[in-house]
């Protein structure tokens, strides 16, 4: 690649210029050679309290894998990580460990901290180009799970359990495993084989995963109870609207809606694959947050021109910084401290009426509350509108469940194991959190699925 | 992948698919549906539970896209790639009194279940089918069957009374006091066939039919305006309170993809003819 830089210099990841790039939805980062990783993987210092660890929600032993690569052992690099998480190819690619494990590494403080992010994918890389090994699981405990959900969570949840010898089933209602890692990243940021790969892995465990499968719907909650544990992952699957004028327009998409066309169904390869997308020429995204990075950068590539209304300043923009660049060498445009106030066209979109917003005193987020300026109203021409403001938990399983105690937002409510308040029903991730990232969904997750192993155990020698 | 035990054409355009999906069939409800994937490169399009009996499911469909069109060609033994289901809110099955079921075209696919079950409620139930003409007309018998009385009726008067479903539903709630009115059909039909039940303040459900994609809430394509409010189909239906249901919407966001699906069709009729197989020309 020749966007490598040479041994010995800074190491950066192999990143597609972004006119290439934005043409296709293959990857943007190539990732680390092995001489590259091997260098990178020398800059660690192998503390003796390592904090990058406690940065970690998944509690990776990251100097000793990084240690491994030192001495070229990729494949025993890959299953250090393997013993803490089974989704490495994945997290190394959308964790935001700049706030995680590498903001806390030592050497951040002097130069740069370890590319502790790019060397999880590598390695996770290296193995599967080789074949993944599948981890080993415990003797069978003969006790039966119910995972519902098989987004990040989920999985998570159902690789833990199955590794300590549970018989686990997963519950999908789409078609294909995944949830958000299917359905909402799109594939130039994490390519769907990887995905699939990593899924594989459950399966080669003895985990069943039965997609096109409600919970609540196609297996009744009374069956679901009848499982030893339940574990709901079910995410945040449920689209937030702005309720604006005009949102009814044909041409007014959900972030959610708008990438799963594209990212789960292939609508940007219609008419080969059946379902459609509107071909727009001009797209406006509502939103900073990661979601709406990438719809403006999957709006980019089917060729609009996008974009991005946020409503407070640059730099309060949730998304990751790294994405944010990208999404800006992609083309797209920033409209910031503006609010869209009315959605303009009759029958499709023509346009999106936004008005200037003013920073005023800082919110409970510390952020500033963006107020609007009187008068300031001005139109952005578009013929398709993405809003990209949020999501909550899906409430259609919660809802079945009766005595499951649940907040204001409909998220489960659980302690920090992750325990509801039914006896043998745990939650984990957005569904219980609120929207938040894979990672904090998979720590969660981990967490629940060691009480639930430790629930269950407890059960057996008591009979 | 799901088997197909039986397929075959019921009338003009309009076709039956048994498939095998215990996961649908032995927990489906009347007014439920379900989401369809052909195969790997399919798009999800929710089809009513027509029936169950077992581990089998029916679905009726008028050719009408690329899809239904490809849906039609499938034959005993053929495998459906994926069946979600049952997705929605069962209908609200009460005893009311006298109910009225009324289905236009290929939307009586939905109303022997609703019948049944309100006859199973104990109401007293009245059938009404319409369709443009007598070659569009399905679910006959099987409608005589579970109402106590059937209408007929044909925009050509070819079978049955001469006009719509609506100028029936009209005399029928003149006739006698009607407690419960369900109607399933074509967007327009519904609009026009529940204005007459609305002088009247009779409780009236449609059965919404608009573009969706995952049919579980998660993407909001749904959207239907309800009393004012936004309100998913897919979580929050399909059926809903017909007198405070914005039609006009409905119809509007119908068309998104209006040219694509146009576009899609003729490439499958492309497609098919050069390769000699499949695709009815309806």
């Amino acid at each position: 690649m020749s966007a490598r830089a040479g041994a010995g210099k800074a190491v950066t990841m192999g990143e597609r210029p972004a006119r290439e790039r934005v043409r296709d939805f293959s990857e943007v980062d190539c990732g680390l050679s092995a001489e590259e990783a091997v260098a990178e993987a020398e800059r660690c210092l192998q503390c003796k309290k390592p904090s990058c660890i406690k940065g970690c929600p998944v509690e990776i032993d990251i100097p000793l894998f990084i240690a491994r690569i030192a001495e070229r052992d990729f494949l025993g690099a890959a299953r250090i990580i393997k013993e803490a998480n089974l989704l490495p190819a994945v997290c190394g690619r959308v964790c935001p460990q700049e706030v995680q494990c590498e903001g806390a590494c030592i050497l951040g403080g002097k130069e740069r901290p370890v590319r502790i992010g790019d060397l999880e994918r590598f390695v996770a890389d290296r193995e599967r180009e080789q074949g993944l090994v599948i981890p080993p699981v415990a003797e069978p405990t003969g006790k039966r799970v119910a995972v519902v959900g098989s987004g990040p969570a989920g999985l998570t949840a159902a690789a833990e359990l199955a590794r300590a010898g549970h018989n686990v089933t997963v519950f999908e209602s789409l078609h294909e495993p995944g949830g958000v890692l299917m359905y909402g990243i799109p594939s130039f940021r994490l390519p769907k084989d990887v995905v699939q790969a990593e899924i594989d892995q459950l399966r080669g465990m003895g985990v069943e995963i039965l997609t096109n499968h409600l919970a609540g719907a196609s297996i009744p909650v009374a069956d679901l109870h009848a499982y030893d544990a339940v574990f709901i992952g079910t995410g945040a699957g449920l689209p937030f609207f702005m309720n604006i004028p005009g949102e009814q327009l044909n041409g007014v998409y959900s972030a959610n809606e708008f990438l799963t066309r594209v990212n789960l169904m292939h609508a940007d390869r219609f008419p080969e694959y059946d379902t459609p997308v509107r071909h727009a020429g001009r797209v406006v995204v509502v939103g900073g947050g990661n979601v709406a990075m990438d719809a403006a950068r999957v709006a980019r590539r089917l060729g609009a021109r996008v974009t991005l209304v946020y409503r407070r300043r640059e730099e309060d923009l949730p998304a990751r910084r790294a994405e944010v660049i990208r999404a800006q060498q992609e083309g797209v445009e920033f409209e910031l401290c503006a609010n869209p106030v009315r959605i303009l066209g009759s029958h499709f979109v023509t346009g999106v009426e936004c008005v200037r917003m003013e920073m005023c005193s800082l919110d409970d987020s510390g952020r500033p509350e963006p107020s609007p300026l009187k008068g300031s109203n001005f139109t952005i021409d578009a013929d398709m509108v993405i809003q990209a403001i949020g999501q909550g938990p899906n409430p259609l399983l919660i809802r079945k469940i009766e005595g499951i105690t649940y907040g204001r937002k409909g998220n489960i409510l659980v302690d920090e194991e992750g325990r509801s308040s039914l006896e043998k029903v745990f939650a984990a991730g957005d569904v219980a959190t609120g929207a938040a990232t894979v990672i904090l969904a998979m720590g969660g997750a981990k967490k629940a699925a060691r009480a639930i192993d430790r629930m269950l155990r407890e059960d057996q020698r008591d009979h | 992948m799901y088997r197909v035990i039986e397929a075959g054409q019921l009338a003009d355009r309009i076709f039956q698919i048994w498939v095998e999906a215990p996961h649908v069939a032995r927990h489906a409800l009347a007014g439920q549906f379900l989401v369809i994937r052909i195969d790997e490169h399919g798009e999800r399009i929710p089809l009513t539970v027509s029936a169950v009996s077992g581990d089998l499911v029916r679905i009726i469909f008028m050719a009408v896209g690329k899809t239904t069109h490809q849906l039609s060609t499938l034959k005993a033994g053929d495998f459906i790639r994926d069946v979600a289901g049952p997705l929605g809110r069962p209908s609200e099955i009460g005893m009311f009194g006298t109910c009225v079921v009324v289905g236009g075209g290929a939307g009586i696919a939905s109303c022997p279940i609703i019948a049944r079950a309100a006859r199973a409620a104990g109401n007293h139930v009245i059938g009404i089918i319409g369709a443009r003409n007598a070659g569009f007309l399905i679910l006959e018998d099987e409608m005589r069957e579970a109402c106590d009385d059937l209408f007929v009726a044909t925009d050509d008067g070819s079978r049955g009374f001469h006009g719509f479903a609506a100028d029936v539903l009209k005399e029928v709630i003149e006739g006698r006091k009607v407690d419960c009115v369900w109607i399933i059909g074509p967007a327009i039909m519904m609009k026009v066939t529940s204005e007459v039940t609305r002088p009247k303040g009779i409780r009236t459900f449609v059965s919404l039919n608009p573009i969706m994609v995952d049919g579980t809430g998660m993407c909001g394509s749904c959207r239907v305006q309800v009393g004012g409010e936004t309100k998913f189909a897919c979580v929050d239906g399909p059926e809903f309170n017909a007198h405070e249901v914005d039609f006009d919407l409905l119809m509007q966001r119908q068309r998104t993809y209006f040219d694509e699906e146009k576009a899609s069709l003729e490439r499958y009729h492309e497609r098919a003819c050069r390769c000699g197989e499949g695709g009815h020309h309806g």
